[in-house]
C-alpha cells in the first residue's frame, strides 16, 4: 500500500481488493511511526477517520460512494473543519474549533473522502519554509544523499507536501497565495496544482491575502491531483469571487497529448544567476514536450521582475487587514490587560509569531494614508500589467513552462537570515498568482544531491485541462520514481 | 431672513453640512443572511460572518443595493452602475472584522439634491454629494457589569446608507427642514423608517462659521446626533462657540465633537492628531458592484409617488391650498388617507374635515394616522351623510366624536341616536311659528330693523329641533315667515 497512488487506491477500493478501513489504518499507523520525525500533522483525528472509513466501506459494499470514497487525505490546517481544531499554525488560534466546514473540505466529504488530520503550515500560510509554524517546523522527508541534515519542505503547504511525499496521506489540500502549493510540491517531489483564482471557493479557508489565496490539490502525481481538484472545485454562492462555471472532468484531459501545442518559454525567467542544474532541468522539460509533438516558443513576460515586490505589497496589505479580526475579543486566545488597546497589543504580540508580525506591520505601512498611492496603488497598477503580460503571452502560446523554484530544498539551519532572501523562493511562482492564472508543479528530476526539483506549467484562465495534458506528458517522460528517505514504506 | 450670529466684530454666517446615516429597511444584513430587525436579545441576530469568524466571506444582499438605488432616485441623484466596496480598517471592540466594509472611493450614488421649504414659505435646494452603502458596527455595553464591557453584535453588519450633503445649509432651521425632508423622502420610498429614537437615522453635523464672502474656515464634526431638535441646537451652540474662539483671536481646531444636550455644550471627542488612519483599500472579498441600467430603470418605474409630485397633484386634483397640500403629504399614510376620504366626495369638504376635526380628534386621543380609531372609509361615509343632507355639519361633529369613542360607523350612530336631519318643510315651519309666537316682541324689533335678531331665531329653531333641522331650509323659511 505504501507506493499506491490515489487513483490506484481508488481502483483497489472499488474492486474491494482493499477496504477503506485497512487503507486508513495503514496511514494512521504510518503517521504514528513516522510523523514524530516529520511533524507534518498538527492534529490527527483517528477516530473520526476510522468512522468515516467504515461509512465508506458500507457505501463501497453497496457499489455506492462518491469519487473519493474511502480515500485518506491530509487537510491543510488553514481549512476550517467542523468540530476539529483549526489553528492556521498560530498560537492565536491554538484552541479554535470552528462550528462550520470550509466549502472545499465540504466538497471532499461530499465525495466520501476520509480526513486523517490537519497538516502543518507556515503560520497563517506566511512563509516558504514551514519554519514559521507555532507547532514546530516540518521536516522534509527527503534527505541529501549520504546526509541526514534536516531539510525544509517548503511552504506554506509544507505539512501537506511532506505528508504526501512520506506516504502519510494519499493526497492533501493546500492553499497557494504566491506559490504555497507549487514550491513545497517541488521541494518534496510531488505534484501540486494552483487552480485559476475563483475556481475553488475560499469560504471557510482562513484568509491570508484574499485576492490571491486559492485552494488546490497536492498528490503523488497529476492524475491524483486531477481527481482531487474535480472534487474541490466548483461554484459557491458563499464566496463572491468564486466563479460559476462547470467543473470539467480533469482526469479526461490527462491523455490529450501535446501535439501542436505551443509551449511558451519566458525569457525573463532565466536570470543570470539561475543555478545550472535548474536551467538544465528546464531544458530537459522543453525537450520532453518537443519530443511529444509540442512546439516550444520563446515568449516574454516583461513585468516579471516586478512580480515579487508588488506581490509583497498587495499580499501583506490584505493580510494586515485579514488578520485584524484576531484581537482576543471573540475567539482564539486572549491575553488580559487593563485597557482595550492593551488587550489588543498583548493578545496580538503573544498570539502572532515574528514573521506574521513583520508582515502585518509591512502591510499596515503600505496602506497608511500618505503611503497608499506610492505603494498599494502602484502595486495594483503593476499587477494589472503582469496580468496583461500573461494575456498577451497566451495569444501565442497554450501553456508556459518554467522552473518552480530557484533551488532544491535547503536545510533548516541554512535558512537565510535575511527575510528578503527567503521571499526570493517565490520568484517563479508569484507572477501566476498575481495574474490569477492556473499553474502546477510536477516533480521532474533530482539535483546533484539527490533532491527533487520541480517544473512549473502556467495556463490560461480556467484552462487547467491543458496544464494537466502537458504536465502528464512530462510526468511520463520524467519517470520520477525515487522515494524520500523518510517514507512509510521504509518503516513498515 | 438669513441666520446670523452677531459677534463683537460683526455678523457671522454659519456653514453646515450633514452626514446622515440611514439604516436600510431590509430583511437581512448587507453581507449576511442574519436578521436586520431592531431589538432582540443581544447577539441573537448574528451570523458567523457578522462576528468575523475565520474564513467567513461577505456576499452582498441585492435588496440593500436596490434600496440604495431607490433612495438615490428619490434624491434626484446620479446612480453609478459600477461602484466598489472598500475596507475601512480600525480596531474597535464592536467592529468584529477589524474593518468596516464601506464605499469610499466609488459610491453607488453620486450627486443629487433636495428641495426644502422654510417657515416663511421660501424654498432652497440643498445639494447631496453622495450616498454610499456601508455596514453598521455592533454596540458596546458598558453598564452591564462593574468591571467588564459586553458587546452586542445584533446591529453589526446591518446596511446603512450614508447620505452626505454639500455644505449648503446656512441656519439651524434649514438643517431641521433638510432632515425632515430627507426623512420624509426615505419613508415615502420605504428605504428607511427614519426612526431617530431607535437610531435608524442619525446625523454627523459639520459646522463652521465665516464672515460673509469669506472662504470656508475650519469645521468641526459633531458625531451621532440623534434627533432633529438636537441637530438644530448643536449647530447653534457649536457655531456660537466657534465665533467666540475666532473673536478672542484663537483658532478653531479641526476635531470631532460630542453634543451634550443636558449641559447644552459640545465637547471634544478626539482631535486630528489622534485621528484614525483608516487605511482604506478595495475589499478583495468582493467584486466591483455592477448593476444594469435596465434594473435601475425598473426600480425607477416602480418608485412610489414622492412628496413633491404628490403635493402638486393634490393641489391640482383636489383644489387644496399649498399649505393644506403640505400637511396632507407630510406622510404617505396621511395622503393615502385623504385620497381615500376624498374619492368621489367633495374634496374641499374632505380637506376641511381631515385637517380640522379629524386631526383634532387624533391629537386629542394621542393617536397617529396609522392607528386612527376612525378609518378613512368611515370618515368618507360621514362626508357622504353630510353631502346627501342626512345630517348637517353641526350634527356631523357630534357623530365624529361618537365614532372616535366607539369606532361605530357614522350611519349606525345617526340611526342609533336619531340624528337624521329634518327636511320636512311643515315640521320646520311649525317649529318656526312656535318660536315666532313665543317671541312676538323680538319679531316686532326685527321687523323694525334689528336685523341681528335673525341669528337668534335661527338658534332658537335649531335648539327646538335638537340641531337636526336642515340649516338652509331654516334660513329660507325664517326669511319667508318673518317677511309675512
Amino acid at each position: 500500500m505504501h507506493d499506491m497512488t490515489l487513483a490506484a487506491a481508488r481502483k483497489a477500493l472499488s474492486e474491494r481488493k482493499i477496504s477503506a478501513r485497512e487503507l486508513v489504518d495503514h496511514h494512521l499507523s504510518a503517521i504514528e511511526k513516522l510523523d514524530g520525525e516529520i511533524n507534518s500533522y498538527i492534529v490527527t483525528t483517528p477516530e473520526k477517520a476510522r468512522e468515516a472509513a467504515q461509512a465508506a466501506d458500507a457505501k463501497l459494499a453497496k457499489g455506492e460512494g462518491g469519487a473519493l470514497c474511502g480515500i485518506p487525505l491530509g487537510i491543510k490546517d488553514l481549512f476550517c473543519t467542523d468540530g476539529v481544531q483549526t489553528t492556521a499554525a498560530s498560537n492565536i488560534l491554538r484552541q479554535f474549533v470552528p462550528p462550520y466546514e470550509s466549502t472545499v473540505t465540504h466538497n471532499l466529504l461530499r465525495d466520501d473522502a476520509v480526513f486523517l488530520g490537519k497538516t502543518n503550515l507556515d503560520e497563517f500560510a506566511m512563509g516558504s519554509t514551514n519554519m514559521t509554524s507555532a507547532f514546530g517546523a516540518v521536516t522534509n522527508p527527503w534527505q541529501r544523499d549520504g546526509s541526514s541534515t534536516k531539510l525544509v519542505p517548503g511552504g506554506s503547504s509544507g505539512g501537506s507536501a511532506a505528508a504526501v511525499a512520506a506516504g502519510l496521506a494519499l493526497g492533501a489540500t493546500g492553499t497557494d497565495t504566491g506559490g504555497s502549493i507549487r514550491q513545497p510540491a517541488a521541494f518534496c517531489g510531488i505534484a501540486g496544482v494552483k487552480p485559476t483564482y475563483g475556481r475553488c471557493s475560499r469560504f471557510g479557508t482562513i484568509a491570508f491575502a484574499s485576492s490571491l489565496d486559492q485552494a488546490g490539490p497536492m498528490a503523488r502525481n497529476l492524475e491524483d491531483c486531477a481527481i482531487l481538484l474535480g472534487s474541490m472545485a466548483g461554484f459557491d454562492p458563499k464566496d463572491s469571487t468564486c466563479v460559476d462555471r462547470p467543473v470539467p472532468r480533469y482526469e479526461d484531459a490527462l491523455n490529450r497529448g501535446v501535439k501542436g501545442m505551443r509551449v511558451g518559454i519566458p525569457k525573463e525567467y532565466r536570470p543570470d544567476n539561475l543555478p545550472a542544474e535548474i536551467a538544465a532541468l528546464w531544458d530537459q522539460g522543453i525537450a520532453w514536450l518537443r519530443e511529444a509533438g509540442a512546439e516550444p516558443v520563446e515568449t516574454s513576460l516583461p513585468h516579471t521582475k516586478y512580480g515579487l515586490p508588488t506581490y509583497y505589497i498587495v499580499a501583506l496589505a490584505e493580510a494586515s487587514s485579514n488578520l485584524a479580526r484576531y484581537d482576543g475579543v471573540r475567539f482564539g486566545e486572549r491575553v488580559p490587560a487593563d485597557s482595550l488597546d492593551a488587550l489588543y497589543e498583548a493578545t496580538r504580540h503573544a498570539g502572532f509569531g515574528e514573521e506574521v508580525r513583520r508582515r502585518i506591520l509591512m502591510g499596515t505601512y503600505v496602506l497608511s494614508s500618505g503611503y497608499y498611492d506610492a505603494y498599494y496603488l502602484r502595486a495594483q497598477k503593476v499587477r494589472t500589467l503582469i496580468q496583461r503580460d500573461f494575456l498577451n503571452a497566451f495569444e501565442n502560446v497554450d501553456v508556459i513552462l518554467t522552473p518552480t523554484a530557484p533551488s532544491a530544498a535547503f536545510a533548516h539551519n541554512e535558512r537565510p537570515t535575511d527575510p528578503v532572501q527567503v521571499y526570493l523562493n517565490d520568484v517563479f511562482t508569484v507572477p501566476a498568482s498575481m495574474a490569477g492564472v492556473p499553474a502546477l508543479s510536477l516533480p521532474a528530476g533530482l539535483d546533484h544531491a539527490g533532491l527533487p526539483l520541480g517544473l512549473q506549467l502556467i495556463g490560461r484562465y480556467f484552462d487547467e485541462e491543458t496544464l494537466f495534458a502537458a504536465g502528464h506528458v512530462m510526468e511520463k517522460a520524467a519517470g520520477f520514481a525515487k522515494r524520500p528517505a523518510l517514507h512509510a514504506g521504509n518503516v513498515a | 431672513m438669513s441666520y446670523r450670529i452677531e459677534g463683537a466684530t460683526g455678523a457671522w454666517e454659519i456653514v453646515v453640512g450633514l452626514e446622515v446615516h440611514a439604516q436600510v429597511i431590509s430583511n437581512a444584513k448587507l453581507f449576511s443572511g442574519a436578521s436586520a430587525a431592531y431589538g432582540g436579545e443581544p447577539n441573537t441576530h448574528v451570523s458567523l460572518i457578522d462576528a468575523g469568524f475565520p474564513g467567513m466571506l461577505p456576499v452582498i444582499n441585492e435588496e440593500c443595493v436596490a434600496q440604495a438605488v431607490r433612495t438615490g432616485l428619490g434624491l434626484n441623484a446620479q446612480i453609478h452602475l459600477e461602484s466598489r466596496f472598500d475596507r475601512k480598517n480600525y480596531f474597535y471592540a464592536d467592529l468584529p472584522q477589524g474593518y468596516q466594509i464601506s464605499q469610499f472611493a466609488h459610491p453607488i450614488v453620486g450627486e443629487g439634491q433636495v428641495e426644502i421649504e422654510l417657515g416663511d414659505g421660501t424654498t432652497r435646494h440643498i445639494g447631496i454629494t453622495r450616498l454610499h452603502l456601508e455596514q453598521d458596527a455592533g454596540k458596546s455595553m458598558h453598564d452591564q457589569d462593574p468591571t467588564r464591557s459586553y458587546i452586542d453584535l445584533n446591529r453589526a453588519g446591518v446596511a446603512l446608507m450614508e447620505i452626505v450633503s454639500e455644505p449648503d445649509i446656512r441656519s439651524p432651521e434649514e438643517a431641521g427642514a433638510y432632515l425632515r425632508k430627507l426623512r420624509q423622502i426615505l419613508r415615502y420610498l420605504g428605504t428607511c423608517d427614519g426612526n431617530m429614537e431607535e437610531g435608524s437615522m442619525r446625523a454627523d453635523v459639520n459646522v463652521s462659521v465665516r464672515k460673509a464672502g469669506e472662504p470656508f474656515r475650519t469645521r468641526c464634526e459633531i458625531k451621532n446626533v440623534n434627533s432633529i431638535r438636537y441637530v438644530m441646537q448643536s449647530i447653534e451652540i457649536e457655531a456660537q462657540r466657534q465665533v467666540e474662539i475666532w473673536e478672542a483671536g484663537g483658532t478653531v481646531d479641526q476635531e470631532t465633537r460630542l453634543f451634550d444636550h443636558a449641559r447644552g455644550e459640545t465637547r471634544s471627542l478626539r482631535n486630528k492628531e489622534d485621528a484614525h488612519d483608516y487605511r482604506y483599500f478595495p475589499d478583495p472579498d468582493l467584486l466591483p458592484l455592477v448593476i444594469e441600467r435596465d434594473w435601475v430603470d425598473g426600480l425607477r418605474a416602480a418608485l412610489p409617488e414622492l412628496p413633491e409630485a404628490k403635493r402638486d397633484r393634490l393641489e391640482k386634483e383636489y383644489q387644496v391650498s399649498r399649505y393644506e397640500s403640505g400637511i396632507l403629504t407630510a406622510e404617505q399614510a396621511i395622503a393615502d388617507f385623504y385620497e381615500t376620504v376624498a374619492k368621489d366626495r367633495d374634496p374641499r369638504l374632505a380637506a376641511n374635515w381631515m385637517l380640522g376635526d379629524f386631526f383634532g380628534a387624533l391629537n386629542r386621543t394621542g393617536r397617529s394616522i396609522e392607528n386612527s380609531p376612525v378609518s378613512a372609509e368611515a370618515l368618507r361615509e360621514l362626508l357622504a351623510l353630510i353631502s346627501d343632507s342626512t345630517i348637517n355639519g353641526k350634527i356631523a361633529k357630534e357623530v365624529l366624536e361618537d365614532m372616535v369613542e366607539t369606532g361605530d360607523s357614522p350611519s349606525v350612530i345617526v340611526e342609533r341616536k336619531g340624528l337624521r336631519q329634518v327636511t320636512d318643510t311643515s315640521a320646520i315651519e311649525a317649529s318656526i311659528r312656535a318660536i315666532l309666537d313665543a317671541n312676538s316682541d323680538k319679531v316686532t324689533e326685527y321687523r323694525s330693523g334689528k336685523d341681528k335678531l335673525f341669528g337668534f331665531f335661527v338658534g332658537q329653531t335649531m335648539k327646538a329641533m335638537k340641531g337636526k333641522a336642515n340649516p338652509a331650509m331654516v334660513n329660507d323659511l325664517l326669511k319667508k315667515l318673518l317677511s309675512e
